[in-house]
Order: C-alpha cells, then sequence, then structure tokens
C-alpha cells in the first residue's frame, strides 16, 4: 500500500506521484488530505485501487480504464468522462456531468447529484455503463443518453424536500435505459422518453446492480427493493432525425 | 531535407473556466482578507492571470457614514479632472492612495485612490433632488456614470458605503499582494479568477463589477449584453467596461433599488424560467412570473452565468436557469459559503454544517441578521 499526503500538493504533482505508485506496481494507493485536486485517476489502466480522503477536484476518473477509485467524502463535477472500465465510488453527493460519454465500469454515488448525469453515455457489445445515484438528481439526467444504465434512487439526500428529479428528463435521449425507484415525474419528462414496467430480465438485471451497489455501501438490499421501480426509455433512435425536414425512415 | 515542425499548440491541458468565492457572516463578524485569498487560490487554474478581484464588506468602519469612492487613473490628467470633479460636487471627508505593494507579478499597474465622500448641496444637486424627483442614490449613480463616461482614464472601480473593490489584472493572490488585502477586516468577502473568452483582459474589466454597494463577481458569459445594455441606457446606466458582467451591477441597482422588486423577483426576472414551465406552474405564481418575464423580458440574462452578488444587506448567489456554471453553497453557524468549488470552501471551512448545489435560476440568498450593522 502507498499513502500519499496531498495537503497543499499541486495537482500535477500529485498526479505524478499516483502514476509512479502505479507504475511501480502498487495495488492500493490511499490519498490523504485532497482537497480540490483535478485528473485524480485519469487514464489510470490498472486495477489499482485508490482511496481518496477529502474532496477531489473536478474530471475525476476521466478515461479511466479498469481501477477502482473511492471517495470517502463529496466528490465534483465531471466525473468518469469517457471512462472504460473500473469503478468510482462516492460516499457523499457529486455534482454535474457526470460519466460523460462513459463507456463501461461503474459509478457509485451514495447521494445527490447534479445537473446533467450520465449525459451521452454509451454502450457498446459488452461494455455497458452503470451509474447509480442514491439521492436525487438536478436537471437534464440521462440528456442525449445513447447506451448503458442510468438508476436513480432518492433514498439518501442532505435535501430531502427537493424533488426526486429535475425538468427536461431523458432530453435527446436515444439507447440505454433509465431506472427510477418509486417512479418518476412525468410532467418534466422530455418528450423524447416513455415510462414502462419492468420485465422480468428487467428486475433481474437490476437486482445485479443493486446488490453491487449495496455491497459498496454497506446498505441493506431489501430497504431498496421495497419500492417498485420504473423503467424510462427512449421513443426513438433518432428523436432529432426529423427536426430540420422531413426524413424517410 | 527534414524540415523542422513547430509545435502549434501548447500541449497541456489548460484549464480554464473562471472561479468564484465569496462567503458572508450574518452575525458580523468580522474576517481577515487571508481567508478569501486562502479560498480562491485554490482555484488558481481556473483562471489565466488576466484578472482577479474583491470585493470586501465592513473594511470602513470609520467612514461608514460616507461613499467610499476607489478610483482608478490611467494618467495623471485624469487623476486631475476627476479630483477638480469630486470638488465641484462632494465634500471629502478623507482622501489617501490605496496602499498597495510592489509586486513583481504586477508589471504597470495604473493609480489608485480613494476618497471618503458626501454630497454637496450644490445647485444642481438640490434642482435633481427637488425637481428632478432623484434621491441620494440616484445623484451618486449618475456622477459614477459621469466619471466613468466623461473623464478619459479615470474609473471608479466602487462607491459603496463601508465597502470597497479591489481588482485588476493578475491571478486573484497577486492582485491581494498587490492591495495589501491581508491588511482588511470584512463581513462579506467575495472574489473572481477571471479568464477572459470575449472581451479583453483590463484593469477596468476584472471583476467584481459594482455600483453603490452593489457587486459583482460572475462565471460565464451575458450573450444577451446587447439587450441588456440598451435597455439600461433608457434608465440612464452607462456601460463603459467593455464587458459584459458590467449590466448585471446595474440591472440589479435599478429591479431592486430602484423598481423595489425583492431580491428573490430580482433574481427571477435575471433568470426566468422558461414557459413551458410558468405555465404549470398554480395559477397566482402562474400570473406573477408572468408579469415579470413580460415586464422584464430586456433584464433576463441569456447564456451560462453563476454570479455572486453582495451588497451591505447580504450576499446573493444566482445561477442560470439551466445551471451552465458550477455553484456550490454550505452553510457553517452564522456564516454562508458559495463558490465554483467544493473545495474552495473546505479550504476555508473544512467541516461546514450542509453543503448543498443549488437548482438552476434559484437563488440562494443570506441576509446579514438585523441590527447587526
Amino acid at each position: 500500500m502507498t499513502k500519499i499526503d496531498a495537503q497543499g500538493l499541486y495537482y500535477r504533482d500529485l498526479n505524478q506521484k499516483i502514476r509512479e505508485a502505479v507504475a511501480a506496481g502498487t495495488t492500493e494507493i490511499v490519498l490523504d488530505n485532497v482537497n480540490g485536486q483535478y485528473f485524480i485517476g485519469d487514464g489510470i489502466n490498472r486495477p489499482v485501487t485508490i482511496a481518496i480522503n477529502g474532496v477531489p477536484g473536478n474530471d475525476l476518473a476521466a478515461f479511466m480504464n479498469g481501477a477502482t477509485i473511492v471517495v470517502n467524502d463529496n466528490a465534483q463535477d465531471n466525473i468518469g468522462n469517457t471512462m472504460n472500465a473500473g469503478k468510482v465510488i462516492v460516499h457523499g453527493h457529486a455534482g454535474d456531468v457526470l460519466g460523460y460519454g462513459m463507456r463501461g465500469g461503474r459509478v457509485h454515488i451514495r447521494k445527490d447529484v447534479g445537473y446533467r448525469v450520465g449525459i451521452h453515455m454509451k454502450s457498446y457489445e459488452s461494455n455497458k455503463p452503470v451509474l447509480i445515484a442514491g439521492g436525487k438528481a438536478g436537471d437534464f439526467f440521462g440528456e442525449y443518453m445513447a447506451g448503458g444504465v442510468l438508476i436513480l434512487l432518492d433514498m439518501f439526500s442532505d435535501e430531502p424536500e427537493k424533488p426526486k428529479h429535475g425538468f427536461r428528463f431523458g432530453t435527446g435521449m436515444h439507447g440505454g435505459t433509465i431506472f427510477v425507484r418509486g417512479g418518476v415525474d412525468e410532467t418534466k419528462l422530455s418528450r423524447e422518453v416513455g415510462v414502462f414496467e419492468l420485465t422480468d430480465e428487467d428486475r433481474l438485471e437490476l437486482e445485479g446492480y443493486l446488490k453491487e451497489y449495496c455491497n459498496d455501501f454497506g446498505i441493506d438490499y431489501t430497504e431498496v427493493a421495497k419500492e417498485e421501480f420504473v423503467k424510462v426509455l427512449p421513443r426513438s433512435r433518432r428523436p432529432y432525425g426529423n427536426l430540420y425536414c422531413p426524413m424517410p425512415r | 531535407m527534414t524540415r523542422e515542425l513547430k509545435p502549434t499548440h501548447y500541449f497541456q491541458k489548460d484549464i480554464s473556466n473562471c472561479g468564484l468565492t465569496g462567503f458572508i457572516s450574518t452575525a458580523g463578524n468580522l474576517v481577515e482578507g487571508n481567508v478569501i485569498i486562502k479560498s480562491i487560490a485554490l482555484m488558481h487554474d481556473r483562471g489565466n492571470g488576466l484578472g482577479g478581484g474583491f470585493a470586501a464588506y465592513g473594511i470602513y468602519p470609520e467612514f461608514k457614514e460616507f461613499y467610499a469612492f476607489h478610483l482608478m487613473y490611467e494618467s495623471g490628467m485624469a487623476q486631475q479632472l476627476t479630483e477638480e470633479y469630486l470638488e465641484q460636487h462632494f465634500y471629502i471627508e478623507h482622501h489617501e492612495e490605496i496602499p498597495t505593494r510592489r509586486t513583481p507579478a504586477i508589471a504597470n499597474p495604473p493609480a489608485f485612490k480613494r476618497y471618503f465622500v458626501k454630497l454637496l448641496q450644490t445647485a444642481e444637486y438640490n434642482e435633481a433632488i427637488e425637481f428632478q424627483n432623484m434621491t441620494d442614490e440616484d445623484v451618486i449613480v449618475r456622477h459614477v456614470m459621469g466619471i466613468n463616461n466623461g473623464i478619459e482614464g479615470a474609473f471608479v472601480v466602487s462607491s459603496g458605503k463601508n465597502m470597497g473593490a479591489f481588482k485588476g489584472v493578475g491571478y486573484p493572490e497577486e492582485i491581494a499582494d498587490f492591495f495589501r488585502l491581508e491588511e482588511y477586516k470584512g463581513y462579506i468577502w467575495t472574489a473572481h479568477n477571471r479568464f477572459p473568452t470575449n472581451t479583453p483582459g483590463w484593469w477596468g474589466g476584472a471583476h467584481p463589477f459594482t455600483l453603490l454597494d452593489w457587486s459583482i463577481v460572475h462565471n460565464g458569459e451575458i450573450s444577451s449584453y446587447g439587450i441588456n445594455k440598451r435597455y439600461l441606457e433608457m434608465y440612464g446606466y452607462l456601460c463603459t467596461m467593455l464587458t459584459d458582467t458590467e449590466v448585471v451591477a446595474y440591472t440589479l441597482d435599478l429591479l431592486i433599488r430602484k423598481h423595489g422588486l425583492t431580491p428573490e423577483l430580482a433574481s427571477l426576472a435575471m433568470a426566468s424560467p422558461f414557459w413551458d414551465i410558468i405555465d404549470a406552474l398554480p395559477e397566482d405564481e402562474r400570473q406573477l412570473l408572468t408579469a415579470i418575464r413580460q415586464c422584464y423580458g430586456s433584464a433576463l440574462l441569456n447564456g451560462p452565468f453563476a454570479i455572486l452578488f453582495a451588497s451591505n444587506e447580504g450576499l446573493i448567489g444566482l445561477n442560470d436557469r439551466v445551471k451552465l456554471r458550477p455553484l456550490v453553497c454550505a452553510t457553517k453557524d452564522d456564516f454562508v459559503y458559495m463558490a465554483s468549488e467544493e473545495a474552495a470552501i473546505r479550504e476555508i471551512c473544512p467541516k461546514p454544517d450542509k453543503v448543498w448545489a443549488p437548482r438552476g435560476g434559484e437563488p440562494v440568498i443570506a441576509k446579514m441578521q438585523p441590527g447587526v450593522i
């Protein structure tokens, strides 16, 4: 195990140290006193585990390919941009634009998430990214989503008075699946999506994702499973095909 | 023959966004400048050295009855003309150079002076009060516009009571060093780290932008600048700072001080919900928001923004309605913090009572407790 004290360390110097530790074959890295350092875990393509004590800066785990990051506090914006494989676990809340263009791996957030979460997530064959938010979400949840799975639980929030999710839900969505515990507010859905009941196959798939999530946070799965989920899917694979002039199907 | 190819880019990523941070002690506790410097310096990489600035409230208790004019001069002539102008219209209780420190980071600063003033009862003043239905604040606004627009090379950096703005070209921590901000104490502080995109990085273009005791720091772009500017011109506000953010300061003055809107309603005018969302609201809310949008269409700020605006009354944070710029808030005892990044808050308040990200268009309002100032 490698311990790095990030107190006052410039982000470049911190990331240099992390890379050196990974190159030297460390499998476990603990970062103490992190506060705001950008780009932690970016492009790391070995199965190391990085534990972060403190609030990491923006662009955590971008292009990450196989590493695991555990944030024992809150996290900021742009987690898992174009992430390929691996996992990010955040024990607090997280910010906007999570999982941008994510194409594999897992992002597990315990509490609330911000705007544009899951924007343009995609999947290809066996690569299927899954992003789970345990609290509430801002507007544009699943914006331009092209593949993968987004799950919203509304169970662990610091702002219980706020609505479960924001407006423009699924704007531009044309692929992938969103599961929402306890239903969605249909007045806030974009025109591109519809609400469906889960099939037996869906339930099985969802259970797998949620059990992994519960395991990461020490949550009792039966609590999560107490409420029914709905499934939000795009109505079309080409929602804007006729925006400027009608096109042949 | 081999040809040497020069790189066309500096290939390391240049992080760039603009950063802002601010806090208020609603109980009026005075905080040293070091604290805000530490917070904004954490977000050093959000700017590029072409603008940094601070607004501080509660820093001139010995002159709190006087308007504190911070002036920036690009020439001796500008100073001479401005001082003649000030003497003509104001009783000047005290004036001095704003203390600065020579620092290698700041190469060619303009000159800075401050004046603690009251309006003189000139014939022009009496005319304005008695026959033009103006208040003292209106007269101050007219003089600020008069100096900024009429005297080449002179700019009013701030003009409120018991507050001041300190800004210039450099990283914010360099500007703080230049202005010796560690020597001031205030109950509200805001700070800005600039990455200019559309407009020049010059001393007057750094944030905050101010008028009376309003100050604004802003991350984003006011795409509706042209509409807002023309609208404000109808009410006598002249935009002279070559930067979009200026319109926000004047819009707040118009909406809140002149038209008597609450900060909540003014925020709804500037970051109004979309029509389909308004139409889905309960009837009286729908009518109110419809009226606001119809009446203040030209005050709507279009484009991405996160702003902090402060006055002696309090501190307000506001995002554009679809939240295209980051804003995080936190509370701890009598303090409220607002910043572009949570880390900037945690740097000066490691264990807040509550941390949250406000929704787009939803103002976060922290008012001074009654009677503390």
